[in-house]
């Protein structure tokens, strides 16, 4: 008994030492949503090309429902595009996934023009320039994304780029498990 | 001469330094906001609230404090919801719902933070516990360390042969 209270400072330390290790490699910036579980916002806002074009939840259709934040201001959106544009035409994911986009706190010109030169991923870009969907999904930067079932629950927030090595580590299992739902509720 | 010429780049870097960090305080002077309330109360809370919410993108500072943009916001969306005459606990309800336990400085005592919140109360606990076991612990009994009779003989024996081999050396010499 003595000799087990004799080491069990070092025990202690040894224990300190080791969660202490473990939060050097923690990601500060990886929170979970809030919203993961509870149904999309709802909101009335005009998409990036038309103006005139009123848009609410109901227009985000399709099975799986992929919602990008992104800007023009962001650097890290540019750096991300080409892989949107790859998901958004890989055609065994076709059937099942619709990219939207969440033009947020930008300017429609620059949106606009973003969009011309490195080609449109999105079936639309909400365009939100007070960043009031943004609030209410909890955005706090940009890129997000945001994976959406078909029965409109949030499922899954990213923040942070998609490229080919994230999206098989964070979405391809998600994705796969969507599907199959799907599938079983047939 | 040498000294002199090894010190002067040491001023200078230091002069550097100093200026760094005078120069850095600015650039991290609290935002200045120009909002008005409609009394004196919603006022005082405003500023209540934005201390104890957090700012989700920097991490360490609270809505008073930073200066992103998206703290910017929520202190707008903050005075907003004040403006309303929304009570104190909506507000809170309001940021969770969208940015997570994390926004709170003040965690709610929930399963996930009993933790945090007895955890320093059973430490202090434990602590008092372990005092409280080492004062008890009877002190040793005096009588027990004493020797023995036939130990204190034994004893008595050596030291009576260890003086005569003293006094037989000192009768050689």
């Amino acid at each position: 008994m003595n000799k087990i209270m004799r080491f069990l400072p070092l025990l202690l330390v040894i224990a300190l030492g080791f969660f202490l290790y473990r939060g050097l490699s923690l990601n500060p910036q990886d929170m979970p949503s809030a919203l993961i579980g509870k149904t999309m916002p709802n909101f009335s806002l005009s998409t990036v090309n038309d103006d005139t074009n009123t848009v609410a939840k109901a227009d985000l259709a399709g099975n799986i429902i992929l919602l990008n934040v992104w800007a023009t201001w962001c650097p890290t959106c540019k750096y991300e595009h080409p892989y949107l544009l790859d998901i958004a035409n890989n055609e065994q994911l076709k059937p099942y996934i619709k990219l939207y986009g969440l033009n947020y706190k930008d300017d429609r010109m620059a949106a606009m023009q973003w969009l011309k030169n490195y080609k449109d991923p999105y079936q639309f870009s909400i365009f939100d320039e007070k960043g009031t969907l943004g609030l209410d999904l909890g955005v706090f930067g940009a890129p997000e994304t945001f994976v959406i079932d078909q029965h409109g629950i949030i499922r899954k927030r990213f923040a942070g780029a998609i490229d080919t090595s994230v999206w098989r580590k964070e979405f391809e299992p998600l994705i796969k498990q969507l599907i199959s739902e799907q599938q079983q509720g047939e | 001469m040498i000294q002199i010429n090894l010190l002067a780049p040491l001023i200078l870097i230091m002069t550097l330094a100093i200026n760094a960090l005078f120069s850095s305080n600015l650039a991290n002077a609290s935002p200045v906001d120009t909002f008005e309330f409609k009394d004196e109360v919603t006022k005082v809370r405003f500023q209540a609230l934005s201390k104890e919410l957090r700012c989700p993108k920097c991490q360490n500072q609270n809505l008073a404090d930073s200066n992103s943009p998206i703290a910017a916001d929520l202190r707008y969306e903050l005075y907003g919801l004040l403006q309303q005459g929304k009570a104190d606990s909506e507000v809170i309800n309001f940021m969770v719902n969208r940015y997570g336990e994390f926004v709170l400085y003040r965690p709610r005592v929930s399963s996930v933070t009993y933790i945090l919140w007895f955890g320093p109360a059973l430490l202090i606990f434990i602590g008092v516990i372990v005092v409280i076991i080492i004062l008890r612990k009877k002190p040793v009994n005096k009588a027990n360390l004493a020797l023995k009779p036939s130990q204190q003989k034994k004893l008595q024996q050596l030291l009576r042969q260890e003086s005569n081999l003293n006094s037989n050396n000192v009768g050689e010499e």
